[in-house]
């Protein structure tokens, strides 16, 4: 005689579902942060070079600029089926495609953090003898950190979202879960693995915060003390300017 | 990669793929259907909220805050909520829905962040003139906020098309439908027709949304 079972009545919460099927959601979230995190390091290990070389000068932007903006514009379940002949089935395919979405905000927000660093600071530093290789590590790149970190957290939040979409070939994440599920209209599978998801995104959003915060302390510091100059600065202790949001 | 362009090439010059129940004409109408009316149904309710509280200066983390939760939730996982609820029998209404709630935070914080960023000097100005809270928002402040609103209305519209896609992956209509029957056929030609046609699309409404813009608005995209 057992009680009425919310998985056979097919509830939308059903914890029942969550303790037995508790293998399968670790293993998918596991996949998920996997995919997502790898994702972007290689992200932004691509990304750091494209926006140096835009930097270079005008001929050099325009087509960095325009190739990231055009990938951001294939649809994602074009991009992970166009990469299924170079790949086949696996990861590697879906990160790639990751990767090349998330290059279009990383590389423009690098940029705008680079492009932000004031011209005396650079001239101050050559004046002390930096080389330009110094010049970029110790001076340029941390002063575009707090850019930099903006976009890393944009990018790392899409990723998440995307990562679903990568289900088509079965390397989704959590989308692995809820491609079935549609099918056979498994309500507390498809909400479960949705809201999990989220609070992924939502978590690694935060943590990303967290490291902004600790990795660039001046940003707090200085903002009052900045706040009453007259000029007005385009220091990037903020998102420079809206990202455009990608289809999952 | 020569070879599957030119396999798509044929593919999109047999005239046998273009009619039909599964065919271009008829998926590309329910793409341009349901892309239409979820971004005028997105632009209806996100402009008028993003213009009001950008010309009030009130809610900006809001109106921003918005826009990064909506980044956050994957339009697959919320159509594939619809696709489990009653409104699976609704037509294309679980794509509508879900194209709406992808496309409403973008268009929000574009409105918004376009009408914040009017100088604040002219907005004085004008108000110093004696304009009414009316009158400023239309005469100074929607004309010289109109550039960014349309720049996210039209990466809002590319977005939508794009995004339609994925209808494909929970059984709905669309163009994406061409591309998911090609990767289940492995028939990587008719996944890139597919594709192509899905750019063919973005661009073509981006130009018609840049052509509408200019020819109903000259005299501000003169000054531009």
């Amino acid at each position: 005689m057992a009680a009425p079972n919310c998985l056979v009545a097919n509830d939308w919460i059903c914890w029942d579902y969550v303790t037995s099927r508790s293998q399968e959601l670790t293993d998918a979230t596991l996949e998920h942060i996997w995919l997502t995190g790898v994702s972007v390091l290689i992200g932004i290990a691509v990304s750091v070079p494209l926006a140096l070389l835009a930097r270079r000068g005008r001929h050099w932007a325009a087509p960095v600029l325009a190739l990231t903006t055009l990938l951001y514009t294939i649809p994602s379940l074009a991009m992970f089926s166009l990469l299924l002949p170079v790949f086949g089935l696996s990861a590697a395919l879906v990160v790639t495609g990751l990767v090349l979405y998330s290059l279009t905000i990383l590389v423009r927000n690098v940029l705008a953090g680079l492009e932000a660093v004031p011209e005396d600071v650079r001239e101050a530093a050559r004046g002390m003898g930096y080389g330009p290789g110094r010049l970029l590590w110790q001076v340029e790149l941390p002063l575009a950190l707090p850019a930099l970190l903006a976009g890393v957290r944009i990018a790392t939040v899409s990723t998440v979202a995307l990562t679903t979409v990568g289900s088509i070939v079965g390397k989704g994440g959590l989308g692995n879960l809820i491609a079935p599920a549609v099918n056979s209209s498994f309500k507390a599978q498809v909400l479960t693995a949705s809201v999990l998801c989220v609070l992924l995104a939502l978590v690694a959003d935060l943590l990303l915060l967290g490291v902004q915060r600790l990795l660039t302390p001046w940003t707090r510091a200085g903002a009052g003390r900045r706040g009453r100059s007259a000029a007005p600065t385009r220091e990037t202790t903020s998102t420079p300017a809206p990202a455009p949001a990608k289809g999952v | 990669m020569g070879g599957v362009i030119g396999g798509a090439w044929d593919w999109l010059a047999n005239g046998a793929n273009w009619s039909g129940e599964s065919g271009v004409w008829h998926r590309l109408g329910e793409h341009v259907y349901v892309s239409a009316v979820a971004l005028a149904i997105a632009c209806a309710v996100a402009l008028p909220i993003g213009l009001f509280l950008g010309h009030l200066g009130k809610g900006g983390t809001l109106a921003i805050n918005i826009s990064n939760i909506g980044r956050a939730v994957p339009v697959f996982a919320v159509l594939a909520l619809f696709m489990v609820s009653p409104l699976r029998n609704a037509g294309y209404l679980p794509t509508i829905a879900a194209l709406v709630l992808f496309a409403v935070p973008p268009l929000l914080t574009n409105a918004y962040v376009g009408m914040r960023e009017v100088d604040r000097s002219v907005v004085e100005a004008a108000r110093g003139m004696g304009m009414s809270g009316i009158q400023l928002f239309l005469r100074v402040e929607l004309p010289l906020a109109r550039a960014m609103v349309m720049t996210g209305l039209r990466s809002g519209a590319v977005q939508v098309i794009a995004t339609a896609t994925i209808a494909a992956m929970v059984g709905q209509g669309g163009l994406g439908r061409i591309i998911t029957a090609g990767f289940n056929t492995y028939d990587t030609p008719q996944v890139v027709a597919g594709a192509l046609l899905v750019a063919a699309l973005a661009l073509l409404v981006e130009g018609v949304l840049v052509a509408a813009d200019r020819l109903l608005l000259p005299r501000a995209a003169a000054s531009r």
